[in-house]
């Protein structure tokens, strides 16, 4: 199934062995993705209810804010798998237009997230504040790192495919990248499922 | 492999609207229906793994190619961050509550001797 062949039918992104092995390759890398978040996770779980005097969570989340990031982000991870199917079919322009929607919608998750962040900090919680809160601004901060460099590598992929069109390099590049930018959704899932839907419950 | 070249992304769309039911229905769960915190907790956990597996399997193409390997190693990465997560709760917080909104930083003290008295 995954030989040594050049393939000279199939997606782009399949068509040679190298191009098959930095696919699994990547999906290598989003397990250690996912070590990495489970020990932020653990640290939050461990750490939860130790605000110290700091604002208890249930005082600043709020559900229309945490609904909003998460329908941006979901929909981004859609729009994302769009592109990859337009890619699949040939559709460069295609391709772009959903790349770049992605892209927006990304930036408007992010913009949500700083102001988030920037609303908790007045409202007396910061990274310094307590257990509770260092661990919960390095969790959603790690996470809003990944998806910063997301857009920047979005970014550049698209003026590489502006610049040399599709062809199997590009092609699996991109694909990489979708796969990348739907990891981002993956762990938001959880994020707003323990962090937020948690936080406002217990 | 044909189903790559339809024009209309069946599998995507039937997979984005699953998400947003299931984040719906979890919201829901959590602030509107007021069943008990546990309950609240393991339904939405189940809703977020069964969202994520959405993702997995209808958006990034999981057991395409090299899927068997690409799965193991998914169902690996889940196992892990499990044992992790698990595992430090359990080790760090079980059986231990902290009422940091009534006494302060003096409450663990206090509530170790409340469950040393206990024993």
């Amino acid at each position: 199934m995954s030989g040594h062949s050049e393939l000279t039918t199939g997606p782009l992104e399949y068509r040679s062995h190298e191009d098959r092995m930095t696919v699994l390759g990547f999906w290598l890398f989003l397990g250690a993705e996912i070590a990495l978040f489970a020990t932020l996770f653990a640290t939050y779980a461990v750490l939860f209810g130790r605000t110290a005097d700091a604002p208890a969570p249930q005082e600043l989340f709020e559900m229309p804010m945490a609904l909003t990031m998460t329908f941006l982000l979901l929909t981004s991870s859609f729009t994302c798998g769009i592109a990859i199917h337009e890619m699949r079919r040939g559709s460069l322009k295609g391709l772009l237009t959903w790349l770049i929607i992605t892209l927006a919608l990304g930036l408007g998750f992010l913009g949500f997230e700083i102001y988030e962040f920037v609303h908790y900090a007045h409202e007396g919680a910061t990274l310094q504040s307590s257990a509770y809160w260092s661990s919960f601004f390095v969790l959603t901060g790690t996470h809003g790192a990944h998806v910063t460099l997301g857009i920047c590598w979005a970014v550049l992929l698209i003026i590489q495919l502006k610049k040399r069109g599709l062809n199997q390099m590009t092609a699996r590049k991109t694909f990489v990248l979708g796969l990348y930018w739907h990891f981002l959704d993956v762990i938001w899932i959880f994020l707003f499922t323990s962090v937020y839907l948690i936080g406002m419950v217990v | 492999m044909s189903a790559e070249n339809e024009k209309f992304p069946k599998q995507h769309i039937v997979g984005f609207l699953g998400s947003l039911v299931l984040t719906l229905a979890a919201a829901w769960a959590a602030v509107g229906s007021g069943l008990p915190t546990i309950w609240i907790i393991v339904s939405i956990m189940v809703m977020a793994v069964v969202q994520a597996f959405i993702q997995l399997f209808m958006f990034m193409h999981l057991t395409e190619k090299n899927g068997s390997i690409q799965v193991g190693n998914m169902l690996h990465a889940f196992f892990i961050a499990a044992v992790i997560i698990a595992g430090s709760v359990w080790t760090m917080s079980f059986g231990f509550s902290h009422n940091h909104s009534d006494d302060g930083g003096g409450g663990e003290e206090m509530q170790m001797e409340e469950q040393e008295h206990n024993h």
